[in-house]
């Protein structure tokens, strides 16, 4: 008998962003880094009226430390972009070091939710049960490429290569 | 029948470049079944009220919109933060993309959050949101609502919705509403008027608690 979910609309800017949305850690923090992408239609069209949120484990791997919010939240800008100021996660018991990742736009009726894994992972990706759960192109989706200060993620609603998501 | 919407739901024309085609089953990790806690953000000690942000008392109908934050069995969801968003008394909002010619008012942000306390519930007063119309299809006009935004305390609750009002002739002709197919779970969105906690010769108040499902519960698609 659960509350059922509805859209976030065209206006929840008014609302849902926070001057320090995008920092999951403050700016100076050791070993900060920026993850960064965009967010795309079915049309490869950039979306400006989307929401990204993350949620991650501390450096050591840990949740809900006290100290360490963990939690970030942006919306798209005009051509579709979001950013956010992170630390890499460490790696929870069992799992590669990853980022759950919760997509809201107008025309999404519900969240979307993916998870970010690291390209200089490899060997903590290959024994990770979720990715080891998927083909070659639906896991290609889930890895965030290196950048000069971090990681880059786009997410694709729709396409050939359509972003992985999963049911949660 | 599964209580929310499907993505892919051809009435909603946004849907249509938007929806992803296909969801994969996840075995829920501690990533899913944790959550931020966000009871230290800072709130301000009006944030909850939205008629006393302007120089003036905002125009329109008063009300006070309360409930409780729950899971499927009953237990509350304390500290929890709940964050709202809604057009005014005319039916626009304030954000420079909303063109309806309908008049904004300098004294409502359409804006509110709090925290539920110990026993999960929140309570805000606001204006009754305007009814107003969209592009999706011709003459189509949204029901009164307000977004209602809450976290739970696992990744899994996450949950954004909207809340209408009884009795809203709109109902039937928007695809929002009707996008939730079953007709129980849409009478979950409409909150109650509730006379007692009326605050008399002030605002009319409405209830509307917010149900989550269990923060381990398998979600069926």
């Amino acid at each position: 008998m659960i509350t059922p979910a509805q859209t976030v609309g065209p206006y929840f800017s008014i609302g849902l962003p926070w001057p320090d949305g995008p920092d999951v850690v403050p700016a100076g923090t050791e070993g900060e880094i920026r993850l960064r992408g965009r967010v795309l239609d079915g049309d490869r069209e950039p979306i400006p009226d989307a929401l990204i949120e993350t949620w991650q484990a501390d450096p050591d791997g840990r949740y809900e430390t006290p100290g360490f919010r963990g939690f970030g939240r942006c919306p798209t800008d005009a051509g579709g972009n979001w950013a956010i100021r992170t630390v890499k996660p460490g790696a929870a018991a069992g799992q590669a070091p990853h980022i759950a990742v919760s997509v809201f736009a107008r025309g999404l009726l519900h969240r979307v939710v993916t998870r970010i894994y690291f390209a200089d992972e490899d060997e903590a990706n290959a024994a990770d049960p979720v990715l080891a759960g998927l083909d070659e192109a639906a896991r290609a989706t889930l890895v965030a490429a290196r950048e000069e200060d971090g990681y880059r993620f786009d997410v694709r609603l729709q396409g050939p290569d359509e972003t992985t998501f999963f049911a949660v | 029948m599964s209580t929310h919407p499907p993505l892919n739901w051809p009435d909603y024309k946004s849907t249509r470049l938007r929806h992803p085609h296909h969801i994969r089953p996840l075995t829920l990790t501690e990533t899913e079944l944790s959550s931020p806690r966000l009871g230290d953000r800072p709130l301000g000690p009006h944030d909850h009220d939205l008629t006393v942000h302007g120089d003036g008392e905002p125009i329109g109908e008063r009300i006070i919109v309360y409930g409780q934050v729950l899971e499927d069995d009953g237990r509350p969801v304390p500290e929890t933060l709940v964050e709202i968003w809604q057009a005014n008394s005319c039916g626009r909002y304030r954000h420079a993309l909303d063109q309806h010619p309908a008049p904004l008012d300098p004294n409502f942000e359409g804006v509110g959050r709090c925290l539920t306390d110990r026993e999960g519930r929140f309570k805000f007063t606001t204006i009754k949101p305007g009814a107003y119309p969209w592009g999706n299809h011709p003459n189509a006009w949204r029901p009164q609502h307000i977004h209602f935004s809450v976290f739970g305390r696992a990744f899994t609750q996450r949950l954004v919705t909207q809340m209408y009002f009884p009795g809203d002739p709109l109902f039937e002709y928007d695809p929002i509403f009707n996008s939730v197919r079953d007709p129980e779970a849409r009478e979950r969105m409409v909150c109650a008027f509730d006379l007692s906690t009326t605050k008399p010769d002030w605002a009319l108040a409405y209830r509307f608690d917010i149900v989550l499902l269990g923060p381990d519960a398998t979600p069926f698609e």
